[in-house]
């Protein structure tokens, strides 16, 4: 009797650590425990409510889709957060893999590993509806005259010089909340985020904020493409990337897109 | 000519000194040569903040950029100097009458001298630009600049009020009972001797003053420091910014060294 339960003890134990697939187990930062970091705070509708472990929003869903698939069930994810000069020092990472939008470029990658992209963004023009009325239009002319702001730790820095050109200099500022601050302050016309954070942005953030338009993916050299950010060298790479695989394949990615980001299509092109 | 025993007894200290001094210096060099680069994670420490590569491709960038930090401290320095006068002049007023005003001098210096300068930049540099001036009047270069301003004046202004309690008041009595006015007495007697006396002060004040424009750039402005982050982030990689430490240096070392040199000369001057 004893024995049996000593045995049963055992085997309770052993689970969780066995439901790991053959990839993931010892490559975690804890033993049978997945680690994700997100931002501090994490937007809407990345994370919903600032919360990552109800699993609400795009990225805490895809964060959990990875984590079953590597064979993490739901209490076996641990969230950290970390802000973007944390995810990038040098040195061991409190993650095992990081997402709050990173997007992924030859030159970060030389210095972090990137995971297969889980999201492809357009980038959208966040304006004011006085700005509109002013005779602001979507077409490149018209937007090479406005004022622009971007958050100066994004991708929208290069992308505002290769997209718009604008003729004087952007403003950059250190989030999303000090640009939206000089859009109400007039201080600048226009912003250039990626499209689901504009789409907050204007419905919520903004007042009287309006999305001018987007331009598509395809419209860039580098597209703005969202991977998940590990140590350099990571181990857990390869088993991410083939969970990401597998969760494109069967179509569930997709259909977390579908459930946590707007459809897309209502918002006109900049010509 | 032959030296006193005693002579020849202090030369002998003396070198023995500078060799003890010149060991144990190059020791500690050697220590930290040999040592630091055993240290487990200094390979990517070195990558991530030492990168040859990414130090070549921002430099000139950082260079750029700084040129806009020489010119907000162009401007704000002679008006800190002005305002800073003012007030201290403010907080000298002897007539009853004129109370209200070295009241009003007293609780400048108090509120500007206690807030830390980033909260007044934001506050000035948002918040009276979000009253719903019209460009050019809600740039933020003006007002992050005021901002600037108000707070160094005010220790500008605590720094030459010490000087004018620092000529003796006899003095004043003296150039009164010559028949000279309030205001002359201040003019030709009291301030030539307090000015001179508060310069290497001062030049402290404006070395830091130097450093802290870089916080400009939480508003807007693309000068060093947000410059080096913007590098930052899109080759994830420290190395920008110890750039423009190296840029800063350059200027403020100088700088220090004048002030000290200042300093020794005051104090030989007044012995």
């Amino acid at each position: 009797m004893k024995l049996w339960t000593t045995t049963a003890a055992l085997i309770a134990l052993a689970l969780p650590a066995a439901a790991q697939d053959d990839c993931a187990s010892g490559k975690t930062l804890t033993e049978g425990r997945l680690t994700v970091a997100t931002g501090n705070p994490a937007y809407y509708p990345w994370v919903m409510d600032d919360a990552p472990e109800s699993g609400q929003g795009f990225e805490a869903a895809v964060a959990y889709a990875v984590a079953a698939e590597m064979g993490f069930a739901a209490d076996q994810v641990d969230w950290v957060r970390t802000s973007f000069d944390q995810a990038i020092q040098p040195g061991a990472k409190d993650f095992d893999f990081n997402l709050q939008q990173y997007s992924i470029t030859e030159d970060r990658e030389k210095m972090v590993d990137f995971s297969a992209p889980y999201y492809t963004s357009a980038m959208a023009v966040l304006t004011t509806q006085g700005v509109v009325d002013a005779g602001a239009t979507p077409t490149i002319e018209s937007l090479r005259a406005l004022k622009w702001g971007a958050d100066a730790n994004t991708t929208a820095v290069p992308m505002l010089a290769e997209l718009i050109q604008p003729a004087s200099d952007p403003l950059l500022y250190g989030d999303n909340a000090d640009v939206t601050a000089a859009m109400q302050a007039g201080q600048i016309d226009a912003a250039l985020f990626d499209l689901p954070t504009a789409l907050y942005l204007a419905a919520v953030v903004v007042d009287g904020g309006v999305i001018l338009g987007q331009f598509p993916p395809e419209r860039s050299q580098n597209p703005d493409q969202f991977g998940m950010l590990m140590e350099e060298g990571s181990a857990l790479k390869p088993c991410v990337d083939a969970a990401l695989a597998s969760l494109t394949e069967s179509g569930k990615l997709a259909e977390i897109e579908a459930e946590w980001l707007q459809a897309t299509t209502g918002v006109p092109l900049i010509q | 000519m032959t030296q006193t025993r005693r002579q020849i007894f202090e030369a002998r200290q003396r070198r023995r000194a500078s060799t003890i001094a010149a060991a144990s210096t190059a020791g500690v060099l050697l220590a930290l040569i040999v040592l630091i680069p055993m240290a487990p994670g200094w390979e990517a420490v070195k990558r991530s903040f030492f990168n040859p590569e990414v130090f070549a491709r921002t430099f000139p960038g950082l260079l750029e950029a700084f040129l806009l930090d020489v010119a907000i401290f162009a401007w704000c320095a002679p008006l800190i100097a002005a305002l800073g006068l003012l007030v201290a002049l403010l907080r000298d007023l002897r007539s009853p009458a004129l109370y209200p005003l070295r009241l009003a001098a007293v609780v400048y210096t108090d509120i500007f001298r206690g807030l830390p300068v980033i909260l007044v930049i934001y506050l000035i540099g948002f918040g009276i630009p979000g009253l719903g001036l019209p460009r050019p009047w809600n740039s933020p270069y003006l007002w992050g600049s005021l901002a600037l301003i108000l707070v160094y004046a005010a220790y500008v202004a605590e720094v030459i009020r010490s000087g004018i309690e620092s000529v003796h008041d006899s003095q004043r009595a003296a150039a009164l009972s010559l028949g000279l006015s309030q205001s002359d007495t201040m003019r030709y007697v009291i301030l030539p001797q307090a000015l001179r006396r508060v310069v290497p002060a001062n030049m402290n004040l404006f070395i830091a003053l130097q450093k802290d424009v870089a916080l400009l750039s939480f508003i807007g402005p693309v000068e060093i420091f947000r410059q080096a982050g913007v590098y930052k982030s899109l080759l994830a990689n420290f190395t920008p910014y110890v750039g423009a430490a190296l840029i800063f240096l350059a200027i403020t070392i100088p700088a220090t060294r004048y002030a000290d040199h200042l300093m020794n000369r005051e104090r030989r001057r007044r012995t």
